[in-house]
Parts: structure tokens; sequence; C-alpha cells
């Protein structure tokens, strides 16, 4: 839609980030993240049907410092997704539009999706 | 697929800082976009420093002021001053408002003004309204009937008045539409959320008799379906209305219709 050398104004350059859009873009990259973190899980799945020394290499890696970071980033991006999901569905019911409703159901999400995150590990690193 | 960076012609570089008027003691900064057809020059951002004690409360006055005694080439739309036309909507502290009813008070540090987002640049603050206002003709934002005529006005309840509340005051100044991302990434077929707003004060209207019609143009993966209720646009209505509830309610009908 170009017309002569008119430059296009600025946009993320200069725009706010605000919780609105936030949440929305990291929705999107938690989801994306997930996908990711599903092939690791297809891969754990494989390798324990594969036999020991595939399933100890499997748990070797997801064992590590890096593996577990990735697992928790796995764990966070998938609470998340999960409770913003369901705002996702009480807005396409209609409800919670008013922006002091979507502000306060924003900021549950979040405490939410770190609350169940902790609860996860906590959790699981107490039942070893 | 979305272009996150500027273009190279419309990359921003630093401007001038234009002289400070002597002898003023509270003074503030205001960083402004420039850009000129009449040269080659990438857009740039200059600086102006503004006597704050002979300037009104509004961005819009510091806007008047820069023009009338700083530098008359400062290119921006304005005409009511009192928030009802929409013109003066630019991005102003990095979220899409009116300059008419911003406080300068109410930013902190300095005051960064730039036009509305990811537009065609006609000059400085000005941006290329075309597709906006050929998008809103393309929702036939007029009443449309079939039955015969009454003799008197199509009458309205008490409570079928107030649907379309919250709708009707759109003021079509386009900050929320060019606050949206979605917008940004697909203007060239998703309508955007001032346009669903004002699509939505049809559907919403008693004496409207084209609803399915209306509905058959926006049932479009596009048109409609970009809004991924991201609500930048509730957040940035200068009139504190809600497109992205408007467009929830759009949603709704082209299901219910389909029950």
């Amino acid at each position: 839609m170009a017309t002569g050398n008119r430059p296009l104004s600025p946009h993320l350059q200069v725009y706010k980030p605000q919780l609105t859009s936030v949440l929305s873009i990291l929705h999107r990259l938690t989801g994306i993240a997930l996908a990711i973190g599903t092939l690791l899980l297809v891969w754990w799945l494989v390798a324990a049907a594969s036999g020991p020394e595939a399933y100890d290499a499997a748990q070797g890696f997801i064992g590590s410092i890096i593996g577990r970071l990735l697992l928790l980033g796995w764990t966070f991006a998938l609470f998340y997704h999960l409770a913003n999901g369901i705002r996702h569905l009480a807005w396409d019911s209609g409800w919670g539009f008013e922006l002091s409703t979507a502000y306060s159901t924003g900021w549950a999400v979040v405490i939410v999706s770190i609350v169940l995150t902790l609860v996860a590990w906590v959790g699981g690193y107490a039942a070893l | 697929m979305a272009d996150f960076a500027l273009p190279r012609n419309s990359k921003v570089q630093d401007g001038k800082a234009w002289p400070k008027t002597e002898g003023a003691t509270n003074t503030r900064d205001f960083k402004v976009y420039r850009w000129s057809p009449d040269d080659d020059d990438n857009p740039r951002v200059d600086t102006y420093t503004v006597d704050m004690d002979t300037c009104g409360p509004m961005v819009l006055d510091a806007l008047i002021k820069i023009k009338n005694e700083i530098d008359p080439t400062l290119t921006f739309r304005r005409s009511c001053r009192e928030g009802v036309c929409g013109s003066c909507a630019m991005n102003i502290d990095g979220t899409n408002t009116l300059a008419c009813t911003s406080f300068n008070s109410d930013i902190k540090g300095d005051v960064k003004i730039n036009p509305l987002p990811h537009q065609e640049v006609v000059k400085d603050l000005v941006p290329d309204m075309t597709h906006f206002f050929a998008q809103y003709r393309e929702v036939e934002p007029w009443l449309k009937t079939d039955s015969q005529a009454p003799e008197r006005e199509r009458l309205q309840s008490v409570e079928e008045r107030e649907k379309i509340d919250g709708l009707w005051e759109c003021i079509l100044c386009a900050c929320c539409t060019t606050s949206c991302p979605s917008y940004w990434w697909n203007a060239d077929r998703y309508l955007g959320p001032a346009v669903l707003l004002q699509a939505y004060r049809w559907l919403a209207d008693s004496r409207d008799e084209a609803t399915g019609d209306r509905l058959d143009n926006l049932e479009d993966p596009f048109r409609l379906y970009r809004c991924h209720t991201i609500m930048n646009c509730a957040k940035t209505c200068p009139k504190s209305l809600n497109p992205a509830k408007a467009i929830a309610e759009i949603k709704k009908m082209m299901l219910e219709r389909q029950l």
C-alpha cells in the first residue's frame, strides 16, 4: 500500500508494553514452547520404549541442569497457556471485557501459573 | 508475514534540538516525530523546549504553541480541541490518544509524540487515513431497511436504544485500530477494532433489517477473525469504549445464527 516514498510510522518501536499486549504475545510464545516441549516428551517416551540404554541417555539429559531448566520453562508454559486459555474461553462467551476485569483476570493468570509451577516442582522434589 | 522492523526509508533518526525560549525557567522537552515529503531524508525526532509557564495544560496546547512560536512547519491535525472530533489522535508517551484531552502533567519525563502507529505518514504527525475510511465504508454504516417506511420515525424502546450505548459514541479517531498488533500485520484484510465496533453498532440497532447481510459480509477468516482479544483497543480508547467487547458480540452472533 506504499504511496511514493512515504514512511511507515513506528509501531512496536514506540508502543508501550502493557499487560494486555504482553500477556497476549506470551500466550502465543508459550503455545510455541509447548509444541517444542512436546518433542522432548516424545523423545523421552520413545527412549523408554527402546530400552534401558536409550532411556538412560534421555533421562541423563532431562536430569541435567539444562534439562531441568527446559522442564521448568515447559511447566510454566503449560500452566500459563492453560490458565490464559480459560481466560480466552470466558472472553469467547462474552464475559470479562471490562478493562478492570481484563486486568484483574490477567494478573490472576500470571499469579496462578507461577503458583502452579512452584507447586508442581516443590511437590515433585518432595516426592523424590 | 508480519514485518516487525521498519522499512529502510522509515527508520527514525535523531533530529535537531530547537532553540530554547530566552528567560524561560519552567521548561519541558517535547520529542516530536518529523517527516517531510519535500526532501529525501528519513524521519527524525526533533526536540522542542517549551516554556510551561506560558503553555496550556494539554498536549495539544503545547503542539500549537510550538507551531506558533518555535517551528511553523510542524504539521498535525486538530479541530475541536475537546475530544469529539478525533482529529488530533496520535501516539503520546507510547499509547494512542487524543492530544486535546491528554494532560502534559500526566506524563513523566520528556513528552514523546509520534503519529498513529504503522500508518503511512503524509507529513509529521499526519497519517494517511484513506484505507481506514475505505474500510469503514465497507461495513455500510447506515440504517438499512426493507420494510415500508413508517409515517413518522422508526421507534425504539428504551431498552432497544440502550443496546447501542457504548457504540454510537465512537468518533473514528483510529486510536484503537492503530494500537492493534493484529491490525499492524494484517491491515490489508483485517477490518480492525474501530470499524468492527461500527459494524456492531448497526448489528445491535433494533431498527436495522440487514443483520444477515451484515454478518455475511464479516464472516471471513481475516475481516473479523483476526481479532485475537489482545485488548489494546479497549485500553487505549480515549472515549473509554470497548471495541474488543463489540467484536466478541459479533463473533457470538455468528455462532448463534448457526445453532
